[in-house]
């Protein structure tokens, strides 16, 4: 295949044209970094980047405006975590004294933030709002065990998180009543069977 | 033995390097700086004000990093080509006028009635260094970058000598001290411009354009940097070596460089001349020749930010159009050049 070459005239073919287009082009790049000290680059450590919504950072887990943990140990996150990033140790058999067994809660919850990807899957499966992709992005570390995130960690830094519906109230307050409610027990029917 | 003599030339010596050495590290920190404002980033600015220690950083990383020799290379040659690259520009120095006088010393090393000559000479064995390396490295790469550079160098040292023979016929010596002379006062024609000799005839104007090509090419440096070619040779010569052997390679790059703009500075723009207080004659104040040393520095800076700026600014040529350009282009031009210069002349007499 033959590529068409443009013609180029004798002034073209002089190379001075391309010579004072490069010149125009970067000395207007020299002027606004060098002279105007707009570059487009940031001086990082004091200058930070301003993270955008919906950024997608570190996956930390939330407590509602109760301070309950929100995570239900339900696994989901775990299993979807495309780089097995996440283990969830579910629950023994204690009880959250604040809450009552209403639901289950993670015993220890594990993200290794050197595995994740920052998919934001687990975000996306998580059935209880629990676990949100934030905006940290510079995660640091000295050794490979720090960058094990554990149930603390993770909960103190992911914060609070605002809940309309606090599923686990009305919850408690079915528990209760079904605790307290007299059931009534049907009383031993004679059988008819002999007769 | 003139003790006196020999004193005095070691100091100009010393001194004259040194200066070459600091010019070296710090060219490369001003073209680093330079080429990050052109492509919108602030470059090297952490190593002490204005990143100005970031030379020292560089020499202490280089010298503490594994000198590594890959087992396939052949030795002898793999260990002289650094040093082969590097000895042709500190030579040339000896023969550059950086000034006139300090106090009763002439302010050049070696005051060569041939000068020139001499300088081209030492240039051109700037090429055994490349060639060698790229041999030497018994890899494909650097053969190929030794081989381009072999020819490039070669094609280029011919319109180099052939473009600056009107000068000398201008001129009527080879000797760089003279040159200078002929270039001082005020142009004849236009009393506002000096009497340089790019501007005092169109054939020296295009001397210089010649020249100034075929030392960009000389150097190595884009838009004709075909022996190290990043991107398709993956650095060409020098792929094979690391630590201070590869530091040894790139001043040599830069101080061939600057020794180029310290001859273009001398041929083509008056040397440590300038048309005002009298600093176009040889200086009989220490002021003076302060002074003059300052403007020689100031010019030789001048096309060395020129070089760096075309770096960042054009493209590198195809090899095929670039050794068009040197034997097609180039030579012819030169060769008519002095045909029209030896008429001009005659016309003249
Ligand atoms: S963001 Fe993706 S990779 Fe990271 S923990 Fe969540 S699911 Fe795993
Ligand atoms: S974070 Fe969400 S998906 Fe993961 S175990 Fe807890 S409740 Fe389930």
């Amino acid at each position: 295949m033959t590529v068409p070459r443009p013609h180029l005239s004798f002034w073209e073919r002089l190379y001075v044209p391309t010579l004072l287009n490069g010149f125009k082009v970067t000395f207007r790049h020299f002027w606004r970094t060098a002279v105007l000290r707009r570059p487009v680059t940031l001086s990082y450590p004091e200058e930070k980047w301003v993270v955008p919504e919906g950024y997608r950072g570190a996956p930390y887990l939330v407590r509602d405006q109760d301070g309950r943990t929100k995570c239900v140990a339900c696994q989901l996150c775990e299993f979807i975590c495309p780089p097995k990033a996440i283990t969830v140790h579910p629950p023994g058999p204690e009880v959250d004294p604040a809450t009552g067994n209403v639901e289950k809660r993670p015993r220890d919850f594990e993200i290794d933030m050197l595995r994740c990807i920052f998919c934001g899957y687990c975000q996306e499966v998580c059935p209880e709002e629990a676990i949100f992709l934030m905006k940290d992005y510079a995660l640091v570390g000295q050794r490979r065990e720090d960058m094990v995130y554990h149930l603390d960690k993770l909960l103190a830094l992911g914060g609070v998180h605002l809940d309309p519906v606090q599923k686990w109230k009305h919850k408690a307050r079915e528990a209760a009543r079904q605790e307290t409610f007299p059931v009534p027990v049907p009383p031993p029917q004679e059988t008819h069977a002999a007769s | 033995m003139d003790w006196n003599f020999l004193f005095v030339s070691a100091v100009k010596i010393v001194v004259a390097f040194s200066v070459l050495m600091v010019l070296v590290a710090y060219v490369v920190l001003i073209e680093r700086r330079l080429c990050a404002a052109i492509q919108d980033r602030l470059g090297p600015n952490r190593a002490g004000p204005f990143g100005l220690l970031q030379p020292v950083a560089d020499a202490v990383k280089a010298f503490l990093k594994e000198d590594f020799t890959p087992a396939h290379v052949r030795r002898a040659y793999y260990w002289a080509a650094p040093a082969i690259v590097m000895f042709p520009a500190i030579l040339n120095l000896a023969v550059i006028p950086f000034g006139s006088r300090l106090g009763d010393q002439e302010m050049v090393i070696a005051d060569l009635n041939i000068g020139i000559v001499y300088a081209f000479g030492i240039a051109s064995l700037g090429v055994y260094g490349i060639v060698l390396a790229g041999y030497a490295a018994n890899s494909k790469y650097p053969l190929l970058g030794g081989l381009r550079s072999g020819a490039q160098m070669i094609s280029y040292e011919v319109s180099m000598g052939l473009a600056v023979i009107p000068l000398f016929m201008v001129v009527g010596s080879l000797n760089l001290g003279d040159v200078i002379a002929s270039q001082q006062g005020r142009l004849p024609w236009l009393p506002i411009l000096p009497n340089w000799a790019v501007f005092q005839n169109p054939m020296l104007l295009l001397s210089f354009v010649i020249f100034l090509g075929a030392s960009f090419a000389e150097t190595n440096r884009l838009p004709f940097d075909m022996p190290e070619c990043e991107q398709e040779l993956a650095g060409g010569y020098n792929v094979e070596y690391s630590s201070i052997r590869f530091a040894l390679f790139f001043m040599g790059e830069y101080a061939s460089m600057i020794l180029a703009s310290a001859i273009l500075t001398t041929l083509f723009f008056g040397g440590w001349t300038l048309p005002v207080f009298g600093l176009d004659r040889v200086a009989t104040a220490w002021w003076q020749g302060a002074a003059q040393i300052g403007i020689f520095l100031a010019k030789m800076m001048v096309f060395i930010l020129g070089f760096i700026w075309v770096r960042w600014m054009l493209p590198r040529f195809r090899y095929d159009q670039l050794m068009r350009l040197g034997w097609n282009r180039f030579l012819p031009l030169a060769l008519a050049n002095i045909a029209a210069t030896t008429v001009w002349l005659w016309i003249a007499s």
